[in-house]
Protein backbone atom coordinates (compact mmCIF):
# COMPACT_ATOMS: atom_id res chain seq x y z
CA UNK A 1 0.00 0.00 0.00
CA UNK A 2 2.72 2.41 0.99
CA UNK A 3 4.76 2.45 -2.22
CA UNK A 4 1.53 2.85 -4.13
CA UNK A 5 0.73 6.04 -2.19
CA UNK A 6 4.22 7.37 -2.74
CA UNK A 7 3.95 6.75 -6.45
CA UNK A 8 0.60 8.54 -6.56
CA UNK A 9 2.04 11.49 -4.68
CA UNK A 10 4.99 11.63 -7.04
CA UNK A 11 2.70 11.53 -10.03
CA UNK A 12 0.62 14.33 -8.54
CA UNK A 13 3.69 16.46 -7.90
CA UNK A 14 4.87 15.84 -11.43
CA UNK A 15 1.50 16.85 -12.80
CA UNK A 16 1.61 20.11 -10.86
CA UNK A 17 5.10 20.87 -12.11
CA UNK A 18 4.03 20.12 -15.65
CA UNK A 19 0.97 22.32 -15.30
CA UNK A 20 3.02 25.23 -14.06
CA UNK A 21 5.51 24.77 -16.89
CA UNK A 22 3.03 24.35 -19.70
CA UNK A 23 0.28 26.73 -18.61
CA UNK A 24 2.49 29.80 -18.76
CA UNK A 25 1.00 33.13 -17.78
CA UNK A 26 0.02 35.43 -20.63
CA UNK A 27 1.52 38.90 -20.83
CA UNK A 28 -0.36 41.62 -22.67
CA UNK A 29 0.45 45.22 -23.54
CA UNK A 30 -2.58 47.40 -24.05
CA UNK A 31 -3.68 51.02 -24.08
CA UNK A 32 -4.65 53.20 -21.17
CA UNK A 33 -8.24 53.49 -22.41
CA UNK A 34 -9.08 49.80 -21.93
CA UNK A 35 -7.67 49.99 -18.41
CA UNK A 36 -9.04 53.40 -17.33
CA UNK A 37 -12.51 52.44 -18.52
CA UNK A 38 -12.59 49.37 -16.31
CA UNK A 39 -13.13 47.07 -19.30
CA UNK A 40 -10.15 44.86 -18.55
CA UNK A 41 -11.07 44.45 -14.91
CA UNK A 42 -14.45 43.25 -16.13
CA UNK A 43 -13.28 41.10 -19.03
CA UNK A 44 -10.09 39.42 -17.86
CA UNK A 45 -11.50 37.53 -14.84
CA UNK A 46 -14.10 35.98 -17.19
CA UNK A 47 -11.35 34.94 -19.57
CA UNK A 48 -9.17 33.56 -16.78
CA UNK A 49 -12.10 31.52 -15.45
CA UNK A 50 -12.70 30.06 -18.92
CA UNK A 51 -9.10 29.24 -19.79
CA UNK A 52 -7.80 28.34 -16.32
CA UNK A 53 -4.81 30.57 -16.88
CA UNK A 54 -3.47 33.93 -15.74
CA UNK A 55 -3.14 37.06 -17.86
CA UNK A 56 -1.12 40.10 -16.81
CA UNK A 57 -1.23 43.39 -18.61
CA UNK A 58 0.55 46.70 -18.73
CA UNK A 59 -1.47 49.72 -19.87
CA UNK A 60 0.57 52.18 -21.90
CA UNK A 61 0.04 54.14 -25.11
CA UNK A 62 -0.47 52.26 -28.39
CA UNK A 63 3.01 53.21 -29.61
CA UNK A 64 4.61 51.90 -26.44
CA UNK A 65 2.45 48.78 -26.45
CA UNK A 66 3.54 47.92 -29.98
CA UNK A 67 7.13 48.64 -29.00
CA UNK A 68 6.83 46.13 -26.16
CA UNK A 69 5.56 43.59 -28.67
CA UNK A 70 8.33 44.49 -31.09
CA UNK A 71 10.91 43.79 -28.39
CA UNK A 72 9.27 40.48 -27.54
CA UNK A 73 8.52 41.66 -23.99
CA UNK A 74 4.84 40.65 -24.18
CA UNK A 75 2.86 37.86 -25.84
CA UNK A 76 -0.11 39.79 -27.16
CA UNK A 77 -1.10 43.41 -27.79
CA UNK A 78 -4.56 45.00 -27.72
CA UNK A 79 -4.29 48.45 -29.32
CA UNK A 80 -6.04 51.04 -31.45
CA UNK A 81 -4.12 52.56 -34.34
CA UNK A 82 -4.73 50.64 -37.54
CA UNK A 83 -1.85 51.98 -39.67
CA UNK A 84 0.69 51.22 -36.94
CA UNK A 85 -0.87 47.79 -36.35
CA UNK A 86 -0.54 46.94 -40.04
CA UNK A 87 3.07 48.07 -40.02
CA UNK A 88 3.69 45.92 -36.95
CA UNK A 89 2.32 42.85 -38.72
CA UNK A 90 4.01 43.63 -42.03
CA UNK A 91 7.39 43.93 -40.30
CA UNK A 92 6.94 40.40 -38.99
CA UNK A 93 6.56 41.26 -35.31
CA UNK A 94 2.93 40.22 -35.06
CA UNK A 95 0.62 37.58 -36.47
CA UNK A 96 -3.12 36.89 -36.58
CA UNK A 97 -4.41 40.42 -36.22
CA UNK A 98 -8.15 40.56 -35.58
CA UNK A 99 -10.70 43.34 -35.17
CA UNK A 100 -12.14 43.22 -31.67
CA UNK A 101 -14.30 46.21 -30.92
CA UNK A 102 -14.57 49.95 -31.28
CA UNK A 103 -15.36 52.90 -29.08
CA UNK A 104 -15.37 56.56 -29.97
CA UNK A 105 -13.49 59.77 -29.42
CA UNK A 106 -14.90 63.06 -28.23
CA UNK A 107 -13.49 66.58 -28.26
CA UNK A 108 -13.81 68.06 -24.80
CA UNK A 109 -13.17 71.53 -23.48
CA UNK A 110 -14.14 74.13 -20.90
CA UNK A 111 -17.84 74.86 -20.40
CA UNK A 112 -17.23 78.46 -21.47
CA UNK A 113 -16.16 77.11 -24.90
CA UNK A 114 -14.17 80.15 -26.11
CA UNK A 115 -13.69 78.59 -29.56
CA UNK A 116 -17.44 78.09 -30.00
CA UNK A 117 -17.33 74.49 -31.23
CA UNK A 118 -20.07 73.10 -29.02
CA UNK A 119 -22.59 70.98 -30.90
CA UNK A 120 -20.39 70.40 -33.93
CA UNK A 121 -19.99 66.82 -35.18
CA UNK A 122 -17.17 66.82 -37.69
CA UNK A 123 -13.85 66.75 -35.78
CA UNK A 124 -11.99 68.28 -38.72
CA UNK A 125 -14.24 71.33 -38.95
CA UNK A 126 -14.16 71.68 -35.16
CA UNK A 127 -10.37 71.57 -34.96
CA UNK A 128 -10.11 74.07 -37.79
CA UNK A 129 -12.36 76.49 -35.94
CA UNK A 130 -10.53 75.82 -32.68
CA UNK A 131 -7.21 76.57 -34.31
CA UNK A 132 -8.50 79.77 -35.91
CA UNK A 133 -9.84 80.99 -32.56
CA UNK A 134 -6.40 80.67 -30.97
CA UNK A 135 -7.75 78.54 -28.12
CA UNK A 136 -5.33 76.25 -26.28
CA UNK A 137 -5.29 72.56 -27.19
CA UNK A 138 -3.65 69.90 -25.05
CA UNK A 139 -2.21 66.92 -26.90
CA UNK A 140 -1.26 63.52 -25.52
CA UNK A 141 2.04 63.82 -27.39
CA UNK A 142 2.95 60.29 -26.35
CA UNK A 143 2.65 58.42 -29.63
CA UNK A 144 -0.50 56.68 -28.37
CA UNK A 145 -3.42 55.68 -30.57
CA UNK A 146 -5.33 58.79 -29.47
CA UNK A 147 -2.31 60.91 -30.25
CA UNK A 148 -1.93 59.35 -33.70
CA UNK A 149 -5.61 59.99 -34.39
CA UNK A 150 -5.31 63.61 -33.34
CA UNK A 151 -2.24 64.14 -35.52
CA UNK A 152 -4.07 62.56 -38.44
CA UNK A 153 -6.89 65.11 -37.98
CA UNK A 154 -4.43 68.02 -38.03
CA UNK A 155 -2.77 66.59 -41.10
CA UNK A 156 -6.12 66.21 -42.85
CA UNK A 157 -6.88 69.92 -42.42
CA UNK A 158 -3.35 70.95 -43.36
CA UNK A 159 -2.39 72.46 -40.02
CA UNK A 160 0.96 71.75 -38.44
CA UNK A 161 0.25 71.76 -34.71
CA UNK A 162 2.64 73.76 -32.55
CA UNK A 163 3.16 77.11 -30.96
CA UNK A 164 2.28 78.37 -27.50
CA UNK A 165 -1.37 77.27 -27.76
CA UNK A 166 -0.53 73.63 -28.43
CA UNK A 167 0.60 71.77 -25.32
CA UNK A 168 2.00 68.27 -25.80
CA UNK A 169 2.17 66.67 -22.36
CA UNK A 170 3.57 63.28 -23.29
CA UNK A 171 1.46 61.45 -20.72
CA UNK A 172 -1.60 59.24 -20.46
CA UNK A 173 -5.17 60.33 -21.17
CA UNK A 174 -5.94 61.02 -17.51
CA UNK A 175 -2.99 63.36 -17.04
CA UNK A 176 -3.80 65.06 -20.34
CA UNK A 177 -7.40 65.71 -19.27
CA UNK A 178 -6.15 67.05 -15.95
CA UNK A 179 -3.82 69.50 -17.67
CA UNK A 180 -6.65 70.53 -20.02
CA UNK A 181 -8.90 71.15 -17.02
CA UNK A 182 -6.28 73.27 -15.28
CA UNK A 183 -5.47 75.25 -18.41
CA UNK A 184 -9.14 75.54 -19.42
CA UNK A 185 -8.11 74.07 -22.74
CA UNK A 186 -9.45 71.58 -25.28
CA UNK A 187 -8.36 68.03 -25.93
CA UNK A 188 -9.27 64.86 -27.80
CA UNK A 189 -10.19 61.95 -25.53
CA UNK A 190 -11.69 58.52 -25.73
CA UNK A 191 -15.16 58.58 -24.22
CA UNK A 192 -14.32 56.09 -21.48
CA UNK A 193 -11.42 57.95 -19.94
CA UNK A 194 -13.24 61.26 -20.27
CA UNK A 195 -16.20 59.81 -18.35
CA UNK A 196 -13.87 58.95 -15.46
CA UNK A 197 -12.38 62.44 -15.38
CA UNK A 198 -15.43 64.55 -16.23
CA UNK A 199 -16.25 65.65 -12.69
CA UNK A 200 -12.61 66.03 -11.67
CA UNK A 201 -11.74 68.32 -14.57
CA UNK A 202 -15.03 70.13 -15.14
CA UNK A 203 -14.56 69.66 -18.90
CA UNK A 204 -17.55 69.07 -21.16
CA UNK A 205 -18.09 67.06 -24.34
CA UNK A 206 -18.32 69.59 -27.15
CA UNK A 207 -17.93 67.52 -30.31
CA UNK A 208 -19.16 63.95 -30.78
CA UNK A 209 -21.08 61.56 -32.98
CA UNK A 210 -19.20 61.37 -36.26
CA UNK A 211 -17.86 58.42 -38.22
CA UNK A 212 -14.40 60.00 -38.22
CA UNK A 213 -14.38 59.77 -34.43
CA UNK A 214 -14.72 56.00 -34.33
CA UNK A 215 -11.83 54.20 -32.67
CA UNK A 216 -11.36 50.54 -33.65
CA UNK A 217 -9.30 48.16 -31.52
CA UNK A 218 -7.25 45.25 -32.80
CA UNK A 219 -5.64 42.32 -31.04
CA UNK A 220 -2.36 40.87 -32.33
CA UNK A 221 -0.24 37.92 -31.20
CA UNK A 222 3.51 38.51 -31.06
CA UNK A 223 5.20 36.36 -33.69
CA UNK A 224 6.60 33.10 -32.33
CA UNK A 225 8.91 32.95 -35.36
CA UNK A 226 10.55 36.19 -34.30
CA UNK A 227 10.52 35.41 -30.60
CA UNK A 228 10.37 31.65 -29.94
CA UNK A 229 10.16 32.33 -26.19
CA UNK A 230 6.81 34.15 -26.29
CA UNK A 231 3.69 32.41 -25.04
CA UNK A 232 2.12 32.12 -28.46
CA UNK A 233 -0.33 29.45 -27.40
CA UNK A 234 -1.57 31.60 -24.56
CA UNK A 235 -1.82 34.63 -26.83
CA UNK A 236 -3.93 32.67 -29.32
CA UNK A 237 -6.16 31.34 -26.56
CA UNK A 238 -6.83 34.94 -25.55
CA UNK A 239 -7.43 36.10 -29.12
CA UNK A 240 -9.79 33.20 -29.78
CA UNK A 241 -11.71 33.93 -26.61
CA UNK A 242 -11.92 37.68 -27.25
CA UNK A 243 -13.36 37.12 -30.73
CA UNK A 244 -15.58 34.20 -29.72
CA UNK A 245 -19.31 34.78 -29.20
CA UNK A 246 -18.67 34.62 -25.42
CA UNK A 247 -15.94 37.26 -25.49
CA UNK A 248 -17.79 39.50 -27.93
CA UNK A 249 -20.95 39.34 -25.83
CA UNK A 250 -18.98 40.21 -22.70
CA UNK A 251 -17.53 43.29 -24.42
CA UNK A 252 -20.99 44.44 -25.50
CA UNK A 253 -22.42 43.78 -22.04
CA UNK A 254 -19.91 45.97 -20.27
CA UNK A 255 -21.41 49.14 -18.87
CA UNK A 256 -19.52 52.09 -17.48
CA UNK A 257 -21.64 54.41 -15.35
CA UNK A 258 -24.64 52.95 -17.13
CA UNK A 259 -23.37 53.54 -20.66
CA UNK A 260 -22.04 51.13 -23.27
CA UNK A 261 -18.53 52.22 -24.22
CA UNK A 262 -17.25 49.39 -26.39
CA UNK A 263 -19.02 47.80 -29.33
CA UNK A 264 -17.85 44.33 -30.40
CA UNK A 265 -17.12 44.15 -34.13
CA UNK A 266 -15.22 40.94 -34.89
CA UNK A 267 -16.23 39.54 -38.27
CA UNK A 268 -15.04 36.17 -39.51
CA UNK A 269 -13.84 36.54 -43.07
CA UNK B 1 17.26 44.44 -27.34
CA UNK B 2 19.97 46.32 -29.18
CA UNK B 3 21.79 48.89 -27.05
CA UNK B 4 24.36 50.14 -29.52
CA UNK B 5 21.95 51.46 -32.12
CA UNK B 6 19.98 53.82 -29.82
CA UNK B 7 23.23 54.94 -28.18
CA UNK B 8 24.87 55.98 -31.42
CA UNK B 9 21.58 57.59 -32.42
CA UNK B 10 21.67 59.47 -29.12
CA UNK B 11 25.04 61.01 -29.86
CA UNK B 12 24.02 61.95 -33.36
CA UNK B 13 20.99 63.66 -31.84
CA UNK B 14 23.11 65.56 -29.32
CA UNK B 15 25.67 66.81 -31.78
CA UNK B 16 23.24 67.61 -34.55
CA UNK B 17 21.90 70.38 -32.29
CA UNK B 18 18.35 69.03 -32.25
CA UNK B 19 16.42 72.10 -31.02
CA UNK B 20 13.83 70.08 -29.09
CA UNK B 21 16.57 68.27 -27.17
CA UNK B 22 18.50 71.41 -26.31
CA UNK B 23 15.33 73.19 -25.21
CA UNK B 24 14.76 70.39 -22.69
CA UNK B 25 18.35 70.66 -21.44
CA UNK B 26 18.18 74.43 -21.20
CA UNK B 27 14.91 74.29 -19.25
CA UNK B 28 16.37 71.86 -16.74
CA UNK B 29 19.43 74.01 -16.22
CA UNK B 30 17.77 77.38 -15.82
CA UNK B 31 14.95 76.21 -13.58
CA UNK B 32 17.34 74.37 -11.25
CA UNK B 33 19.85 77.22 -11.18
CA UNK B 34 17.17 79.83 -10.54
CA UNK B 35 15.62 77.73 -7.78
CA UNK B 36 18.99 77.31 -6.06
CA UNK B 37 19.85 80.98 -6.49
CA UNK B 38 16.58 81.98 -4.85
CA UNK B 39 16.62 79.51 -2.00
CA UNK B 40 20.35 79.53 -1.18
CA UNK B 41 20.66 82.76 0.82
CA UNK B 42 17.70 82.20 3.19
CA UNK B 43 18.58 78.52 3.69
CA UNK B 44 22.21 79.29 4.49
CA UNK B 45 21.14 82.04 6.89
CA UNK B 46 18.73 79.66 8.61
CA UNK B 47 21.38 76.95 8.77
CA UNK B 48 23.80 79.37 10.36
CA UNK B 49 21.25 80.46 12.96
CA UNK B 50 20.33 76.87 13.81
CA UNK B 51 24.01 76.02 14.25
CA UNK B 52 25.02 79.07 16.26
CA UNK B 53 22.11 80.47 18.17
CA UNK B 54 20.74 78.82 21.29
CA UNK B 55 17.00 79.13 21.68
CA UNK B 56 14.19 76.96 23.00
CA UNK B 57 13.09 74.42 20.41
CA UNK B 58 16.35 74.70 18.49
CA UNK B 59 17.04 70.99 18.74
CA UNK B 60 13.53 70.20 17.51
CA UNK B 61 13.95 72.59 14.59
CA UNK B 62 17.18 70.86 13.55
CA UNK B 63 15.54 67.44 13.76
CA UNK B 64 12.61 68.71 11.70
CA UNK B 65 14.87 70.01 8.92
CA UNK B 66 16.82 66.77 8.95
CA UNK B 67 13.58 64.84 8.63
CA UNK B 68 12.69 66.97 5.61
CA UNK B 69 15.81 65.56 3.93
CA UNK B 70 14.11 62.22 3.54
CA UNK B 71 10.77 63.72 2.61
CA UNK B 72 9.60 62.07 -0.63
CA UNK B 73 9.65 64.49 -3.54
CA UNK B 74 6.34 63.18 -4.83
CA UNK B 75 4.73 64.36 -1.59
CA UNK B 76 6.26 67.78 -2.14
CA UNK B 77 4.80 67.57 -5.64
CA UNK B 78 1.41 66.64 -4.24
CA UNK B 79 1.40 69.54 -1.77
CA UNK B 80 2.38 72.05 -4.44
CA UNK B 81 -0.20 70.58 -6.79
CA UNK B 82 -2.97 71.00 -4.24
CA UNK B 83 -1.87 74.56 -3.51
CA UNK B 84 -1.53 75.68 -7.12
CA UNK B 85 -4.42 73.78 -8.69
CA UNK B 86 -7.27 75.83 -10.08
CA UNK B 87 -9.33 74.61 -7.14
CA UNK B 88 -6.52 75.23 -4.65
CA UNK B 89 -5.91 78.32 -2.53
CA UNK B 90 -3.33 79.75 -4.95
CA UNK B 91 -5.20 78.67 -8.09
CA UNK B 92 -5.87 82.20 -9.28
CA UNK B 93 -2.17 82.69 -10.08
CA UNK B 94 -2.41 79.92 -12.72
CA UNK B 95 1.03 78.62 -11.87
CA UNK B 96 0.33 74.90 -12.13
CA UNK B 97 1.92 73.26 -15.22
CA UNK B 98 4.35 76.16 -15.71
CA UNK B 99 8.12 76.25 -15.11
CA UNK B 100 7.43 78.39 -12.02
CA UNK B 101 5.65 75.48 -10.36
CA UNK B 102 8.68 73.26 -10.95
CA UNK B 103 10.93 75.98 -9.58
CA UNK B 104 8.88 76.16 -6.37
CA UNK B 105 9.19 72.38 -6.08
CA UNK B 106 12.95 72.48 -6.57
CA UNK B 107 13.26 75.19 -3.94
CA UNK B 108 11.40 73.03 -1.43
CA UNK B 109 13.53 70.02 -2.35
CA UNK B 110 16.84 71.88 -2.08
CA UNK B 111 15.93 73.80 1.07
CA UNK B 112 16.56 71.07 3.70
CA UNK B 113 19.77 69.96 1.96
CA UNK B 114 21.16 73.48 2.06
CA UNK B 115 20.15 74.00 5.68
CA UNK B 116 21.52 70.69 6.97
CA UNK B 117 24.81 70.99 5.08
CA UNK B 118 25.23 74.55 6.35
CA UNK B 119 24.56 73.47 9.93
CA UNK B 120 27.25 70.81 9.83
CA UNK B 121 29.69 73.12 8.03
CA UNK B 122 29.22 75.90 10.59
CA UNK B 123 29.37 73.51 13.52
CA UNK B 124 32.63 72.18 12.16
CA UNK B 125 34.15 75.67 12.04
CA UNK B 126 36.50 76.83 14.72
CA UNK B 127 34.36 78.92 17.11
CA UNK B 128 37.34 81.20 17.68
CA UNK B 129 36.84 82.64 14.20
CA UNK B 130 33.60 84.26 15.31
CA UNK B 131 34.98 85.35 18.68
CA UNK B 132 38.16 86.80 17.17
CA UNK B 133 36.16 88.72 14.60
CA UNK B 134 33.99 90.14 17.40
CA UNK B 135 37.09 91.09 19.43
CA UNK B 136 38.55 92.85 16.44
CA UNK B 137 35.45 95.06 16.37
CA UNK B 138 33.25 93.30 13.82
CA UNK B 139 29.51 93.53 14.45
CA UNK B 140 27.47 90.31 14.66
CA UNK B 141 26.55 90.23 10.98
CA UNK B 142 30.15 90.85 9.95
CA UNK B 143 31.42 88.13 12.31
CA UNK B 144 28.81 85.70 10.99
CA UNK B 145 29.82 86.38 7.41
CA UNK B 146 33.46 85.83 8.39
CA UNK B 147 32.53 82.43 9.83
CA UNK B 148 30.57 81.52 6.70
CA UNK B 149 33.52 82.59 4.58
CA UNK B 150 35.76 80.30 6.60
CA UNK B 151 33.51 77.34 5.81
CA UNK B 152 32.79 78.43 2.22
CA UNK B 153 33.70 75.04 0.78
CA UNK B 154 31.20 73.29 2.99
CA UNK B 155 28.59 75.85 1.91
CA UNK B 156 29.57 75.32 -1.72
CA UNK B 157 29.10 71.59 -1.26
CA UNK B 158 25.64 72.36 0.11
CA UNK B 159 24.77 74.40 -2.97
CA UNK B 160 26.14 71.77 -5.36
CA UNK B 161 24.20 69.02 -3.62
CA UNK B 162 20.99 71.03 -3.63
CA UNK B 163 21.44 71.69 -7.33
CA UNK B 164 22.17 68.03 -8.05
CA UNK B 165 19.09 66.88 -6.20
CA UNK B 166 16.90 69.43 -7.98
CA UNK B 167 18.08 68.83 -11.55
CA UNK B 168 17.75 65.06 -11.28
CA UNK B 169 14.32 65.03 -9.63
CA UNK B 170 11.46 63.57 -11.65
CA UNK B 171 8.37 62.92 -9.49
CA UNK B 172 7.65 66.46 -8.42
CA UNK B 173 8.62 67.91 -11.82
CA UNK B 174 6.18 65.71 -13.72
CA UNK B 175 3.35 66.26 -11.22
CA UNK B 176 3.46 70.05 -11.08
CA UNK B 177 5.10 70.68 -14.46
CA UNK B 178 3.03 68.28 -16.53
CA UNK B 179 5.89 67.42 -18.91
CA UNK B 180 4.56 69.87 -21.55
CA UNK B 181 6.81 69.91 -24.62
CA UNK B 182 8.71 73.17 -24.96
CA UNK B 183 7.25 74.54 -21.73
CA UNK B 184 7.85 72.27 -18.75
CA UNK B 185 9.52 69.20 -20.21
CA UNK B 186 12.92 68.86 -18.56
CA UNK B 187 15.63 66.20 -18.65
CA UNK B 188 14.25 63.71 -16.11
CA UNK B 189 10.61 63.96 -17.22
CA UNK B 190 11.65 63.63 -20.86
CA UNK B 191 13.68 60.52 -20.07
CA UNK B 192 10.71 59.02 -18.23
CA UNK B 193 8.43 59.79 -21.18
CA UNK B 194 10.75 58.66 -23.96
CA UNK B 195 11.28 55.34 -22.22
CA UNK B 196 7.56 54.65 -21.96
CA UNK B 197 7.28 55.59 -25.63
CA UNK B 198 10.00 53.10 -26.41
CA UNK B 199 12.14 55.86 -27.93
CA UNK B 200 15.42 55.19 -26.19
CA UNK B 201 17.82 57.39 -28.20
CA UNK B 202 16.58 60.66 -26.74
CA UNK B 203 16.49 59.16 -23.27
CA UNK B 204 20.09 58.02 -23.54
CA UNK B 205 21.20 61.40 -24.92
CA UNK B 206 19.51 63.27 -22.07
CA UNK B 207 20.78 60.83 -19.46
CA UNK B 208 24.27 61.43 -20.77
CA UNK B 209 23.86 65.20 -20.48
CA UNK B 210 22.57 64.83 -16.93
CA UNK B 211 25.59 62.75 -15.94
CA UNK B 212 27.98 65.23 -17.57
CA UNK B 213 26.35 68.08 -15.64
CA UNK B 214 26.58 66.15 -12.37
CA UNK B 215 30.18 65.23 -13.01
CA UNK B 216 30.99 68.78 -14.10
CA UNK B 217 29.73 70.52 -10.98
CA UNK B 218 31.41 67.97 -8.73
CA UNK B 219 34.73 68.30 -10.53
CA UNK B 220 34.41 72.06 -10.19
CA UNK B 221 33.73 71.67 -6.49
CA UNK B 222 36.71 69.35 -6.05
CA UNK B 223 38.98 71.81 -7.88
CA UNK B 224 37.84 74.71 -5.71
CA UNK B 225 38.27 72.67 -2.56
CA UNK B 226 41.69 71.54 -3.72
CA UNK B 227 42.84 75.15 -4.05
CA UNK B 228 41.37 75.95 -0.66
CA UNK B 229 43.35 73.15 0.90
CA UNK B 230 46.60 74.61 -0.43
CA UNK B 231 46.53 77.83 1.54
Amino acid sequence: MRPWLAARLAALALAFCAASVFAKDIKMATTTSTDNSGLLQYLLPKFEADCHCKIHYTAVGTGAALKLGQNGDVDVVLVHARPSEDKFVAAGYGVNRRDVMYNDFVIVGPASDPAGIKGMHDPLAALKKLHASGATFVSRGDDSGTNKKELAYWKAIGIKPGGPHYLAVGQGMGATLTVAGEKQAYTLSDRATYATYASKTGLEILVQGNRKLLNPYGVIAVSPKRYPKVNYKGAMTFIEWLTSPTGQRAIGDYRFKGAQLFHPDYKKN
Amino acid sequence: MDLLEPTSQAFRLLFSGDPELWRIIWLSLWVSLAAIALVAAPSIALGFLLAKKRFPGQRAAVVLVQALLSFPTVVIGLVIYLLLSRRGPLGSFELLFTPWAIMIGYMMIAFPILVVFTISAVQGADPRVYETARCLGADRLRASLTTLFEVRFGILAAVVNGFGRAISEVGCAIMVGGNIAGLTRNIPTAIALETTKGDFAQGIALGFVLMVVALGVNVLLALLQGQGGLK
